[in-house]
């Protein structure tokens, strides 16, 4: 086995640091249909990871296992040095995993700062009877949830929709309101499902650059599925293939890129 | 001692009025930001404070009397904080358009040969970088922002706190050095260096002494009795000498305070939530304002769009009279209270025009009609006529005695005289210095008496002693009849169409003129909602027939209005063209402060104008555009021209003076 601390530098000179997440011979089952296959692979402190691979790879149920959302049938996921037991979606967020989602999930009644606000609720630690009295404790720990709201706003620069109702913004803002929500909670590790998916070419470029500076300013672990190859390739460090639910290939872009079993699967294969 | 009786009372330089600032109005605001969502504010003491760290910092960092500095970025405290701690250490500020491309940038960072360039993000360092090996002087850049910098190469990069830092860090030893530079300055020390964005050839370095600063600021600031209780939202281009006047220079003199928007996106949310006393815009914004105005009522329902049209009515009758103070009936007065109530007083909030004491518009003529909306709502908007060259005033609109065609009485201290060709000389204390490195152009330009060229054509009405700009002197010309031929009279009526937001008149030197025109994205697009018309692109929606159609009409209605004027009859528009692309800075059609240059706009779609006058029906033409990064690519379109109604002109003809 790898050693746990080790990690290692990027082509760009980042530090990576060591594992924060394994995936141990994970399989996943719906009744008879296997959607993952024994993969294994790691996430290590600091870094880009990509889960790429075609259509039906198996790469949202993946996500989902990461987020601990669904339960892996067999294997093991092992988070931060302890094996992880079956969690509910708060628990999963107070240890801190954030996510977005491929179909937008937001409040679309609410403005965008109070759903960047709802990112914050794994922090709050006053009672409902506080919070709705507006005593003490609730009204200061407001005014410094509030505060980290406003800085991701500004990260993201939506200072201009703050006020502005969900529903009513186009689609590309909607994923960096997401995007802010997660960001919001300070997660350790961020996952993101399709960030790019459906964008023209500039908010990919806009959507990009914020990924490589939440990693770079926060220190932030990123895990991504994405179909663009080339965003994929442009921003990740190291890359999970999947292919009919079965890792094909891992490492960084360049390996990827010259394996043959990935060539094949995404350019077809000549059948004899 | 001596020189301390010459200046403004004893008060030589900006860092000199910082000074008396943190003393007298220590506590009362300086500077504000939107940040984080708060307004944070700096009393004048606090900003002397962070000015003087940034000073201390830029002596660290081995700035020497006389350097350049240039300063890249949007509107914000620390910006205009980076130029009077440059004027402080003996240095001159150089502000620079923040949208101008590297090509651009590198020309005026050669030019004037900054070793210091202070930028807001990481936006502005890339591009500086981009042209770092063109520039030989060129040693330290120091930004605001760290965000997406931490990889760079800092041997030649400094964050903006960090400087400030050190500057602090060596209070002690540096002091006594800043103190000596400051002492030093005097009247006739160099304030600030302006290029002019020029609507003809390379820039120009315009050199603005303190006194030149000053005196405009203080003449300026009695003339409109400002006062410390003022508020600006400062959002305009800071390389743009209004800017520098009223965010500087008239801020400075009078110790009100400075409000700086979140974004350029959050302007409007933030001009609502200051509600400037002091306002200063340049018509397109205004024309902007109105546009958006006209097509929310569109969008309301019947009553209230019954209830705006009918109380609009009334104020356009009577409101510019109320606002002059002139006698108006009792019934009119109660009528326009209660349309104050029910709709002005709103309307006026949500512009954010609430509490405007004085407003200004310049830079360019403004369309009557817009002008007077913003009047009749009691807004108290007036023109002024000014110049970098002249540190901005030249004439200024009195209370009282505005109207929108003529731009004022020569302001305080400023002599006018108006040559043989009508073009306009002025001499004033506000008089620019030199043209940088550039003597040949600075003696065309200023004689040895102290006039002042303008470049522009004008006239003094006799009855009121206002002054009246014809045009650009370059631009008026004769049409093949002798008659006169002056673009800009026609295009701002063309312009006050909310759908038409650019319009080019050709026709010098010809029997009869063409436009081009411009829709406006904005207002045509709303229109193409209503009304079912589906594109895909602003090439696809200017070319529609339909909006072909319509600005055909508001064409031929302009040239309805044009034939009134006997003067200028012969101006009507006979074809006109509907652009496939907009004009734009980065194409260098139109210059940062979007003024249009006709010459280039001319030889690069010479193609069109020939397709105007031969009389055919359509013309395929290929256009370069320019990307906002740099990248070139190319639009290909046909466009179809449109015949305008023209009013016959009888008989008189008259020649132009």
């Amino acid at each position: 086995m790898k050693d746990m601390q080790e990690g290692y530098t990027t082509a760009d000179g980042r530090k990576i640091g060591g594992v924060v997440m394994e995936m141990k011979n994970i399989t996943l089952r719906f009744g008879g249909v296997v959607a993952i296959k024994d993969i294994s692979f790691d996430i290590r402190q600091g870094e880009i990871r990509a889960i790429i691979g075609p259509n039906g790879a198996g790469k949202s149920s993946m996500l989902n296992v990461i987020s601990g959302f669904y339960v892996p049938s067999e294997g093991e996921v092992w988070y931060r040095g302890a094996k992880r037991p079956k969690m509910r979606p708060y628990e999963i967020a107070q240890q801190g995993i954030a996510r977005t989602f491929q179909n937008i999930a937001l409040f679309e009644g609410m403005s965008v700062l109070d759903n960047v606000m709802t990112g914050r609720l794994g922090h709050m630690k006053s009672g409902l009877i506080a919070q709705a009295l507006w005593k003490g404790k609730a009204e200061a720990e407001e005014v410094a949830n509030r505060e980290v709201a406003e800085r991701v706003i500004d990260f993201l620069e939506i200072q201009h929709i703050r006020k502005t109702p969900v529903g009513r913004l186009p689609y590309g803002l909607k994923k960096r309101v997401e995007l802010a929500r997660a960001l919001a909670a300070e997660p350790k590790l961020l996952l993101l499902d399709e960030p790019m998916a459906g964008m023209n070419v500039e908010e990919k470029e806009d959507m990009s650059r914020f990924i490589l500076d939440v990693n770079d300013e926060f220190g932030t672990t990123i895990t991504l599925i994405e179909h663009d190859m080339g965003v994929v390739m442009d921003l990740s460090d190291r890359v999970v293939v999947m292919d009919y639910g079965k890792k094909i290939g891992d490492g960084t872009p360049d390996e990827v890129r010259n394996n043959q079993a990935v060539i094949d699967a995404y350019l077809g294969v000549a059948s004899d | 001692m001596a020189q301390m009786q010459s200046g403004a009372e004893g008060l030589l330089s900006l860092p000199a009025l910082l000074q008396r600032n943190a003393t007298q109005f220590a506590n009362s605001p300086a500077y504000r930001e939107k940040e984080f969502g708060i307004w944070q504010c700096w009393s004048w003491a606090e900003a002397a404070k962070e000015i003087e760290a940034l000073a201390l910092g830029f002596i660290n960092l081995g700035v020497n009397r006389g350097d350049f500095i240039a300063v890249i970025g949007r509107n914000r405290p620390y910006m205009y904080w980076s130029m009077v701690a440059a004027q402080s250490v003996g240095a001159i500020p150089v502000p620079l358009y923040q949208d101008a491309n590297a090509e651009e940038m590198a020309y005026v960072l050669s030019h004037c040969g900054a070793r210091f360039v202070v930028v807001t993000d990481q936006e502005q360092v890339d591009k500086v970088i981009e042209v770092q090996d063109q520039l030989q002087q060129f040693e330290h850049l120091i930004y605001l922002d760290p965000r997406g910098l931490r990889k760079y190469d800092h041997s030649q990069l400094h964050q903006y706190s960090h400087v400030q830092d050190q500057g602090r860090a060596a209070y002690d030893e540096l002091m006594p050095e800043l103190n000596t530079r400051r002492g030093e300055l005097d009247y006739d020390s160099t304030c600030v260096m302006l290029y002019t964005s020029g609507t003809t050839g390379k820039p120009k370095g315009v050199v603005l002494s303190n006194r030149n600063v000053i005196e405009s600021a203080k003449n300026a600031s009695e003339f409109d009795k400002l006062r410390i209780d003022d508020e600006i939202l400062a959002y305009l281009p800071m390389a743009w000498v209004g800017d520098f006047i009223f965010s500087v220079g008239q801020a400075y003199w009078t110790g009100f305070c400075v409000n700086c928007p979140e974004s350029a996106e959050t302007m409007m949310t933030d001009l609502r939530e200051i509600g400037p006393s002091y306002y200063f815009a340049p018509p397109r914004v205004f024309e902007t304002q109105l546009t958006n105005v006209m097509i929310r009522m569109e969008d309301a329902g019947r009553l209230k769009r019954a209830m705006f049209r009918y109380f609009m009515a009334h104020a356009k009758k009577v409101g510019p009279a109320i606002l002059d103070g002139k006698p108006v009936g009792m019934m009119d007065r109660l009528k326009y209270t209660l349309g104050d109530l029910i709709i002005y007083g709103p309307l006026k909030d949500t512009l954010g025009f609430g509490k405007v004491r004085v407003g200004y518009t310049a830079g360019e003529a403004i369309g009557p009609e817009i002008f007077e909306f913003y009047r009749s709502l009691g807004i108290n908007l007036k023109q002024l006529y000014g110049q970098t060259e002249a540190t901005v005033f030249i004439t200024v609109q009195p209370d009282g005695e505005v109207r929108a065609d003529t731009v004022g009485i020569p302001a305080p201290d400023v002599e006018i005289r108006i040559a043989e060709d009508g073009e306009i000389f002025y001499r004033s204390p506000g008089s620019f210095v030199e043209y940088y490195k550039n003597p040949k152009s600075t003696a065309e330009t200023k004689d040895a008496d102290g006039w002042v060229a303008t470049g522009d054509a004008g006239f003094f009405e006799e009855s009121s002693g206002h002054l009246r700009i014809i045009d650009r002197a370059k631009d008026v010309g004769k049409m093949a009849d002798g008659s006169m031929f002056a673009p800009k009279f026609v295009e701002n009526k063309l312009k006050f169409y909310p759908d038409i937001l650019e319009a080019v008149l050709f026709g010098n030197g010809q029997d009869r003129c063409v436009a081009f025109i411009n829709i406006d994205l904005t207002a045509v697009g709303n229109w193409a909602e209503r009304n079912n018309i589906a594109y895909a692109s602003y090439q696809e929606l200017a070319g529609h027939p339909k909006v072909l159609a319509s600005i055909g009409e508001h064409v031929s209605a302009v040239n309805l209005s044009v034939a009134d004027d006997p003067m200028l009859s012969g101006c009507q528009v006979h074809r006109f063209v509907v652009l496939h692309k907009e004009l734009d800075a980065d194409d260098g059609e139109m210059t940062r402060t979007r003024k249009v240059r006709r010459r280039i706009v001319e030889e690069k779609f010479a193609d069109i104008i020939a397709a105007l006058y031969d009389g055919s029906g359509q013309i395929s033409t290929t256009t370069e555009v320019t990307y906002e990064d740099g990248r070139k690519g190319a639009i290909s379109a046909t466009l179809n021209i449109g015949d305008a109604v023209v009013v016959p002109v009888t008989a008189q003809k008259v020649a132009a003076e």
